[in-house]
């Protein structure tokens, strides 16, 4: 059964996948045929078609298995954007686990204090309209002033995507327990912490996988406009940073670190899938 | 059975007890007023009325999930506090409310868990609670692979697990269809009878307070008081004791019982 669903959605991106590439292509060649307008009308396109602005698919697909110099050593592209994604990953990573931690204590907290939740829900609303960009500069200062490398300045940032939809979502499922539920607990005579654990915790697991599975792909996000906006020496921020500045003579580079970063994002997406299957799904796959 | 037992302990004994909904305020509720209510050990009551006539509120006063505004509510000659600390009764509500997340022993061992029992005495007591319940091959099972009527008995062997001496059950086959509902009426006296546990059972349904109680506490609304007893002796039941004249009997009274409840 896991087996043909898994079939599926394989076949389903691959086909989506060539779609988008025909697409791609289509409108390309149409663009060329016309001098970038619509078929036998003087209205110009949205995008133009020349291949500064969407090089052939095939161009980009080169480019990933060309070699690209990355200071002294040459290295396919390939390599050398999983070497920067590996490094983006590390840093996501440790904004994921972190932004949980802090988004559930927030969580555990605003349950357990009524006063908390009113106090504290707006500040954590108001916290997500920060620019990051001006964000990004001031932790990365404190944390260079502090003498930590500039990778904890990029995680912190992560974090502080992170945490926003665990703690949000938390609190909505540590909630979620009916009143009966929680009346059973309290005639067991079961105290706070137990309640905690054995059924808000337990309950609020459909509300907090969604919740990573956002948080995951905001830990990328964060991770390259941190590095970006403080221009540390590697990561995918920095390859982005620099084929954007190149993107004039190489095109296709940008695009390639683009689709690095997408795929980056997928894997952790997947992991969070992977993580999800194996506490709850697996006991649920009994009930159909 | 348990006519032998001469020196009959209250097991709840609720003395001039009201209840207020938001004191003071705009919403203010009178949900209870003035209750005066004895079981006995080993009784079966039922506590009926229409709605808003506070008979789940009185419930959770006994169980300590409420507490009076005024009066006294004793369970076993302690306070209804120390009762549930003590945890001397076992719950059972409408929803069974169990944990999707747990399969059905696990379900039941809840509480034992709770108490710190060691995981061999969990098994072996989820064990007997299964087989009172008559649900022995569904252990690995988790809830929502069961029906209704078996999600109730689950949750009353969870209730039974620690041998409380009182079982409170709130409208617990009100979910149910007709006949299962039948069937588990039938089962709920056979546990009864096995147990030697008091209990005391809220319902709406006229046939099925006359059929499981010793005594069937009519309440009237707004504010809920107690506006009768009324005694029931169909000695042992059976699925045939449906359609007995006594039975019949018993409905009437209760009938017009609450009919006068209306009335007023």
């Amino acid at each position: 059964m896991t087996k043909r669903k898994a079939l599926r959605t394989a076949f389903t991106v691959i086909v989506t996948l060539i779609l988008f590439v025909l697409l791609w292509e289509g409108y390309k060649w149409m663009g060329q045929q016309t001098e970038d307008h619509w078929p036998g009308t003087q209205f110009g396109l949205p995008v133009s078609t020349d291949d500064l602005t969407m090089p052939h698919a095939s161009d980009i697909f080169n480019e990933l298995t060309d070699e690209i110099r990355a200071g002294r050593e040459t290295l396919p592209m390939t390599v050398y954007l999983a070497k920067k994604a590996a490094f983006t990953f590390l840093e996501a990573a440790i904004g994921f686990s972190l932004g949980v931690i802090v988004g559930l204590m927030l969580a555990i907290f605003m349950l357990r204090w009524r006063f908390a939740e009113r106090g504290f829900l707006p500040w954590i609303n108001v916290s997500q309209t920060v620019p990051l960009i001006a964000l990004a500069p001031i932790v990365v200062t404190w944390a260079r002033l502090q003498g930590y490398p500039d990778m904890v300045g990029i995680s912190l940032i992560a974090t502080y995507l992170t945490f926003f939809p665990v703690a949000v979502s938390g609190l909505r499922g540590l909630q979620s327990p009916d009143s009966s539920d929680v009346e059973l607990m309290r005639s067991y005579a079961a105290s706070w912490s137990s309640t905690l654990i054995k059924l808000r915790l337990p309950a609020a697991r459909p509300f907090l996988f969604p919740a990573f599975k956002l948080a995951a792909t905001l830990s990328v996000v964060g991770s390259i406009v941190g590095e970006i906006s403080i221009g540390t020496k590697t990561g995918l921020g920095r390859a982005i940073l620099d084929f954007a500045q190149r993107y004039a003579v190489w095109p296709e580079r940008l695009y390639s670190s683009v689709i690095a970063a997408s795929l980056l994002g997928l894997f952790v997406f997947g992991l969070v899938n992977a993580a999800e299957w194996l506490v709850i799904k697996r006991g649920r796959e009994v009930l159909k | 059975m348990r006519e032998n037992s001469e020196n009959f302990e209250e097991a709840v004994s609720i003395r001039a007890a009201d209840k207020v909904f938001n004191p003071d305020s705009d919403n203010e509720v009178q949900a209870l007023l003035g209750i005066d209510l004895d079981v006995k050990e080993g009784d079966f009551i039922s506590l009926i009325g229409p709605s808003g006539c506070g008979k789940s509120t009185l419930l959770r006063l006994i169980a300590d999930l409420l507490a009076p505004t005024a009066g006294q509510v004793k369970v076993f000659g302690k306070t209804a506090n120390q009762a549930r600390l003590d945890q001397d009764y076992g719950m059972v509500f409408q929803h069974s409310g169990l944990f999707d997340w747990r399969d059905v022993s696990a379900n039941i061992e809840l509480p034992l868990e709770l108490k710190g029992w060691s995981k061999s005495d969990r098994q072996a007591r989820s064990r007997e609670m299964l087989e009172l319940v008559r649900l022995e091959e569904f252990k690995d099972h988790y809830p929502r692979q069961l029906s209704g009527g078996m999600q109730q008995r689950v949750s009353i062997a969870r209730a039974l697990s620690f041998e409380p001496r009182l079982l409170l059950m709130d409208e617990p086959f009100g979910a149910l269809d007709e006949m299962t509902r039948e069937h588990m009426q039938v089962e709920l006296l056979r546990i009864w009878r096995e147990t030697g546990t008091t209990v005391v059972f809220v319902t709406h349904s006229i046939p099925e307070a006359a059929f499981l109680s010793s005594k069937v506490v009519v309440l009237s609304p707004r504010p809920g008081r107690i506006h009768s007893e009324i005694t029931v002796d169909l000695g042992d039941r059976t699925d045939q004791t449906r359609e007995d004249p006594e039975f019949f009997q018993a409905t009437t009274e209760v009938r017009e019982a609450l009919r006068a409840v209306e009335a007023n």
